[in-house]
């Protein structure tokens, strides 16, 4: 075939390591089309970064490799590292997921441009300064040729990852790699830089491979999708055609447990049992055996090829052929049953917080240090949160949503403002007031792999909570097994250390330690971000379930939208310190009053590309300003869409007047020229 | 999930499972029962030799082991049996007082002092500095006068006292880094008292560099111990430890190898159990290593 720009035959990836042979890429193969967006899908550990490195040749050395990468009749693999010199960067660029690390900290970006323009083609130093000045205006950054004199921690992140898609295509490459090109960005810069991903690719022509374990950008984007899984391809075609009817258990699976923004009413979400294998020791025959519910004798012996399903279509699934009919049948998975939110919901508040405020000093001198300015990372935040609801604080990374929740946790008076918790104002509390008002209020980290101690069987971290607050002995032990079984855990396993449990079942420890007091509130900050993709909709449905029988308020902190439409029942959208809008999350979505909700909706992309093609995204200009130095006004003034429709009075008394919180309708909004 | 559950064992606290883990590592039991070997020849072996430590046979100067003196005897006629255990028994005590108490003092300091910041690190830390600046050999010299006839057990404190600044300061710093992880702010969130956390989270995270640290010191103290014994003060002559007969009989090791073979392998005997006995230590702490975990 002609157009195939790289042939990727039989590629198999290994690395050595202590425990055993790492098979991060198992005998793949693969074509990159000229202009095509390949987007390959798959959680940690599936071998998709491997794949990708392994086609520019940047693999550690003790990896083995084999098979075959053709690319133009050559055989990269086969090349000495001098030769595929010659195509790094020239025919094949790469992006980063950090756009900090990728770009040397001591040279311009100038230089760095320009650096990599000389070495494929001789073009002197001001041709190169001039390309390189065109090459930042084509990616969006203001004043190019003043900002390329500027050092990458000048830059944003999102401004960063704009330099490095500029070095991946200043000598207009035929294969652009990017490796979770957005994963580190926040919502609205994602969304701006995958617009640019596009205008990159129609320019250059190249073909775009996108690494992403985030079905929504695929579906924004790619034109082909392949899903991996255990370091093999399992299914490939068209994103229409695999997003509108996958025909492989594990993709059937991971499409219908991402939580979506656009689904009215919260179902509970599809989940996959288990936890993604180990690279390492792999089972004989299909690697999703275990967690498969489709699964039967065969799959044990046989290892699935990877076969064509249609002309444009490749399935690897020994039970391929039935599975399309069970899917159809709707049983292949089992849904839990639907969350009804709560229509007697008491009106009894658990947590109120009324004008909280929170700034950091800046200090400047190296003797005498004092104090310059203040960073307001939390400024005037009201938040009220109900018995057996869910409120969400939602935000972009920067806008002072974990402060908040810090401030609330360590339950001493705010600087200005006050928290009350079950009625009790914090300030009030005495030490050993405070001591008890824990129980009440516990919390769930984002990351469970720092939220357990490692050297703490789960049994004790458990029963920790429950011995400080005077548990005897033998109630500690039934308590804690009525947790694990709670959490869905098998009690045998309470001796057990945490490095023994998936990063899904340490979130559901996490869970049961913050239940072992019996809370009336949980603070969840970012409970699901940390966790692969497929293990997130057992723990979202987990805590809906908790929520209902132990009738508890969560505050949910969190910056991913589509979860929070999924649990949340009332949301409070923050916006650099404080809350621009809030009230019930279904009336919030549907009709975002504030300019900044709406562009926020917009933004998260949603995996169904029928929808995703043709929706119109709102892309913010900029990126969030910096607290320490707020705009005045209107704090979203200067990045606001609808600002510039408005009459030249409004505009002007939206970078003048800070707007106050008016109720409308079911919620608040902070806008001076609210939308509807 | 119903097989296991009906066969419910009862769940394991981390002592219990540091227990098991230390009890799968033969070197480390090995390790353990050496040293209660050596505690038991040092105290109870002397029953067994035909001489006292401080009777001299001037009919046997210098002679090889033999049935009379199993060991051998010094210069002066000493029956070196009787003095390798004397020693043994000074040194062992020496040596594993003063590791626990210099790196039970380091972890209590640099604990603390990490946990806490602010005020209490700053003055734990100035201790350490003050004590890092004076010369320790200089003090002990001054104090001597003062120490002279009283119990040797001073001593073993006086080297700890002297022993623990670095240590407690490499501690401080890794609970630094520790103090800001979730898990410990769980605890704090949980209501758990500072005390606690130092010694439930904190600690047991830089066991590692604990263990290894008292393993060193139990070799070094019973060595550096001889060079504080010039100074007048410890053990004197004509009592003996293992670092004095080690000092004796360095001289004399090619000519007359067993004034200084025994006492030496004594020592090394003593600081390879300890170590083994470390090292399962740590792999008991750690869930980490292969070694605790398997079967």
């Amino acid at each position: 075939m002609s157009n195939n720009l790289i042939e990727i035959r039989n590629l198999a990836v290994s690395f050595p390591s202590e425990a055993g042979v790492v098979q991060a890429v198992r005998d793949v193969s693969l074509d990159i089309r000229a202009g095509e967006v390949l987007g390959i899908v798959g959680e940690s550990g599936s071998g998709k970064t491997v794949m990708s490195l392994a086609m520019i040749r940047l693999l550690a050395r003790t990896a083995s490799i084999s098979g075959s990468i053709i690319h133009d009749g050559v055989d990269l693999l086969q090349l000495s590292d001098d030769a595929m010199s010659k195509y790094r960067g020239k025919e094949i660029s790469m992006i980063f997921q950090d756009p900090l690390s990728a770009l040397n900290p001591v040279h311009t970006i100038g230089h760095q441009i320009i650096e990599a323009l000389q070495i494929h083609s001789e073009m002197n130093k001001n041709d190169a300064l001039k390309r390189a000045i065109e090459l930042l205006e084509i990616v969006g950054i203001p004043r190019p040729a003043e900002r390329a004199q500027s050092y990458p921690h000048e830059f944003s992140g999102g401004m960063r990852q704009r330099v490095m898609i500029a070095l991946a295509i200043a000598n207009r490459p035929k294969v652009i790699l990017a490796d979770e090109p957005t994963t580190a960005l926040d919502v609205t810069v994602q969304a701006q830089i995958l617009d640019l991903l596009k205008t990159a690719r129609d320019m250059t022509g190249a073909a775009v491979v996108l690494v992403t374990h985030d079905l929504g950008v695929v579906a924004g984007l790619a034109d082909r999708v392949a899903i991996m899984y255990a370091g093999k391809i399992v299914e490939i075609g068209p994103v229409e055609e695999v997003f509108a009817q996958p025909a492989m258990p594990y993709t059937i699976g991971l499409l219908r447990s991402i939580p979506r923004i656009d689904t009215v009413g919260s179902s509970r979400l599809t989940s996959i049992s288990g936890a993604p294998v180990s690279p390492i020791n792999l089972p004989k025959g299909c690697a999703f055996v275990p967690r498969c519910p489709a699964a039967s004798d065969v799959c044990t012996v046989k290892t699935p090829e990877l076969v064509s399903l249609s002309p444009t279509r490749m399935t690897a699934c020994v039970r391929q052929g039935e599975i399309f009919a069970l899917q159809d049948a709707g049983k292949l998975f089992q849904t839990g049953p639907v969350h009804v939110a709560p229509e007697t919901t008491s009106d009894e508040v658990t947590l109120e917080v009324r004008g909280l405020t929170k700034t950091f000093p800046l200090m400047k001198g190296v003797l005498l240090r004092r104090r310059t300015g203040s960073v307001y990372a939390v400024d005037g935040v009201d938040l009220v949160l109900r018995r057996g609801r869910s409120l969400a604080l939602v935000g972009e990374s920067g806008c002072g949503k974990t402060t908040t929740l810090i401030e609330i946790l360590n339950m001493v008076a705010p600087e200005s403002g006050t928290i009350s918790i079950l009625g009790r104002n914090v300030a009030e509390l005495s030490r050993s007031e405070r001591l008890g008002m824990r129980k009440d209020l516990q919390i769930v980290f984002q990351d469970p792999f720092a939220s357990l101690d490692p050297r703490l069987p789960i049994g004790d971290a458990i029963a920790e909570p429950l011995g400080n607050f005077g548990m005897s002995k033998a109630d500690q032990e039934n308590r804690v097994k009525e947790l694990l079984e709670l959490v869905g855990l098998n009690q045998s396993q309470a001796s057990k250390y945490p490095n023994e449990f998936s990063g899904g079942q340490r979130q559901r420890i996490a869970i049961a330690r913050a239940l072992a007091l019996n809370p009336q509130i949980v603070a969840l900050d970012e409970p699901v971000s940390a966790l692969d993709v497929s293990v997130r909709a057992g723990v979202l449905n987990l805590l809906a379930e908790l929520q209902e029988k132990l009738n508890l308020s969560y505050l949910f902190v969190s910056h991913d939208l589509a979860v929070v439409q999924h649990v949340a029942d009332d949301i409070a959208v923050m916006y650099l310190g404080s809350i621009v809008e809030s009230g019930p999350v279904r009336d919030v979505f549907a009709h975002p009053k504030h300019p900044y909700t709406q562009a926020l909706l917009s933004a998260v992309p949603i995996p169904d590309p029928k929808i995703e093609r043709t929706r119109t995204r709102i892309i913010l200009q900029g990126e969030l300003p910096s607290p320490a130095n707020p705009p005045s006004g209107c704090r979203f003034h200067n990045r606001c869409h609808v600002r510039s429709t408005l009459s030249p009075e409004l505009a002007e008394k939206c970078s003048v007047v800070r707007p106050e919180m008016l109720k409308i309708g079911t919620g608040s909004v902070a806008c001076h020229a609210p939308l509807k | 999930m119903s097989a296991s559950s009906e066969t419910v064992e009862k769940r394991l606290t981390r002592m219990a499972l540091v227990r098991k883990r230390f009890a799968r590592n033969k070197l480390a039991v090995a390790g353990l029962v050496i040293l209660v070997a050596m505690f038991v020849l040092a105290f109870v072996g002397p029953f067994f030799g035909k001489h006292s430590w401080d009777s001299l046979d001037f009919f046997n100067l210098l002679q090889p082991p033999s049935r009379e003196h199993f060991f051998g005897t010094s210069q002066i006629g000493g029956d070196v049996y009787a003095l390798t255990l004397r020693g043994l028994q000074k040194s062992l005590i020496i040596g594993i007082l003063v590791a626990i108490f210099s790196t039970g003092l380091a972890a209590i300091a640099g604990g603390f002092a990490g946990f806490y910041g602010g005020k209490v690190d700053r003055s734990v830390m100035w201790i350490i500095d003050a004590l890092l600046v004076l010369p320790s050999f200089l003090i002990i010299a001054v104090m001597s006068p003062w120490f002279r006839g009283r119990t040797w057990l001073i001593f073993v404190v006086l080297l700890a006292a002297f022993g623990w600044m670095i240590t407690a300061r490499i501690i401080r710093s890794a609970t630094m880094s520790l103090r800001e992880r979730d898990f410990v702010r769980a605890a704090i969130y949980m209501g758990i008292p500072a005390r606690k956390i130092v010694f439930r989270h904190l600690l047991p995270n830089v066991a590692s560099i604990l263990i290894i640290d008292a393993t060193l010191n139990v070799g070094g103290t019973i060595l550096s111990e001889t060079g504080l014994s010039y100074l007048g003060f410890g053990v004197q002559p004509p009592d003996v430890s293992l670092g004095s007969l080690i000092a004796e009989g360095t001289a004399s090791a090619l000519t007359y190898p067993w004034l200084f073979m025994f006492a030496g392998a004594a020592l090394v005997l003593t600081v390879l159990a300890v170590s083994f006995v470390g090292d399962g230590l740590r792999d008991a702490f750690d869930p980490g290593s292969a070694m605790g975990k398997k079967l």
